[in-house]
């Protein structure tokens, strides 16, 4: 258990260290994620102490937004200014990512011949 | 009574068990009813946490950044849950391998769509600069979202709320249009509703599907990552000079 916490915070240690070394503009985290994907790809299989840590850190991964979230108090007038770009945005660029993304995908994998499961 | 209640609120309120104590029971409560209302999307626990947490703050005067200080032992576990989320995005390695060519070709063109599209509206319709850089990244996975914003200057916490809203938005209406269109493929459903609305989106197309929750999951894990490496260059190309 210990050990893969330990490696699983050495990995975003490598991200952000890589992160600043690089100057790239990708959060630190997420090169770490990179990283153990890479790992997990090499060595071709998930150890299973890892997924245990992994899962507990992912099962309530929802959680961990709120603190964040509550920061919102701080952003009340940019909020009230611009709630209508803000609510037009949000809905209709969701809708659309949906339908293009959607709509990709079935007609590469026509294109392509695959399979339709499920 | 007032006053030496008042006296207690002062001396909880200055140590980080109390804002950490009430994170947690917010987000069960959010959590409890979620589940009692068979899990619908719009009753999302964040949503309601959030919503707890900031009365609670305004009621009793209390600064975000004193609450903050309590809160903050759950907010550092964003960073080694991010890493964590290989695990998930391993497990779907076959599907990678199996279509690996559609799926890297409509998860860039989601990516793209979800960024420049949320940038797009909310410019046109007069939005600041910081309202901008914080809906960009909407669409992608709150933790990856609240690192990409604030690596662009925009603010985390809004970023934080707006990815949540958008969570909700896909998960709620994502089913409904995808019908609209008639598209039935399970795998294009799921990966268009986890680009578009990461986690939360997820677990609502698991509900629906095996095939759709795992394309879903997948996609939330690739978009962190092609909204990660993309939006930075598309924000510098329109907003270079």
């Amino acid at each position: 258990m210990l050990f893969y916490l330990t490696l699983i915070l050495s990995c975003q240690l490598a991200g952000e260290l890589l992160v600043a070394a690089s100057g790239l503009p990708v959060p630190g985290p997420v090169l770490g994620m990179a990283l153990l994907f890479a790992g997990l790809v090499i060595r071709g299989g998930i150890p299973e102490g890892l997924a245990e840590v992994g899962d507990a850190l992912l099962s309530h991964l929802s959680l961990l937004f709120v603190p964040a979230g509550v920061g919102v108090i701080v952003h009340f007038s940019l909020i009230g200014t611009d709630a209508l770009p803000i609510s037009v945005a949000l809905v209709a660029s969701t809708l659309l990512t949906i339908a293009v993304t959607a709509a990709a995908m079935v007609f590469l994998t026509r294109l392509g011949g695959g399979r339709d499961d499920d | 009574m007032t006053t030496s209640f008042r006296d207690i609120w002062v001396y909880l309120a200055a140590s980080p068990l109390l804002a950490l104590t009430l994170t947690l029971m917010a987000y069960q409560l959010g959590a409890f009813l979620y589940r009692r209302a068979g899990m619908n999307p719009l009753l999302n626990p964040v949503l309601i946490a959030v919503l707890i947490l900031v009365a609670i703050l305004i009621l009793t005067g209390t600064s975000y950044e004193s609450y903050f200080e309590g809160a903050q032992f759950v907010h550092f576990l964003l960073g080694p849950a991010t890493v964590a989320l290989a695990i998930p995005l391993y497990r779907q390695l076959h599907q990678l391998r199996r279509s690996g060519g559609a799926i890297f070709v409509s998860l860039i063109l989601g990516s793209l769509t979800a960024a420049a599209s949320a940038i797009g509206i909310a410019f046109a319709l007069g939005g600041d600069r910081l309202t901008l850089v914080s809906i960009a990244p909407k669409s992608v996975t709150a933790p990856v979202a609240m690192g990409i914003s604030e690596q662009l200057g925009g603010l985390p916490s809004l970023t934080a709320v707006l990815v949540i809203l958008t969570g909700i938005l896909g998960a709620a209406l994502g089913p409904p249009l995808l019908n609209l269109l008639r598209i039935k493929d399970m795998r294009a459903r799921g990966l268009a509703i986890g680009t578009a609305s990461h986690g939360i989106g997820t677990a609502r197309a698991l509900q629906v599907s095996e095939v759709a929750g795992a394309f879903a999951g997948l996609a939330m894990g690739l978009n962190a990552l092609a909204t990660a490496l993309l939006l930075p260059i598309l924000w510098k190309l329109v907003f270079a000079g």
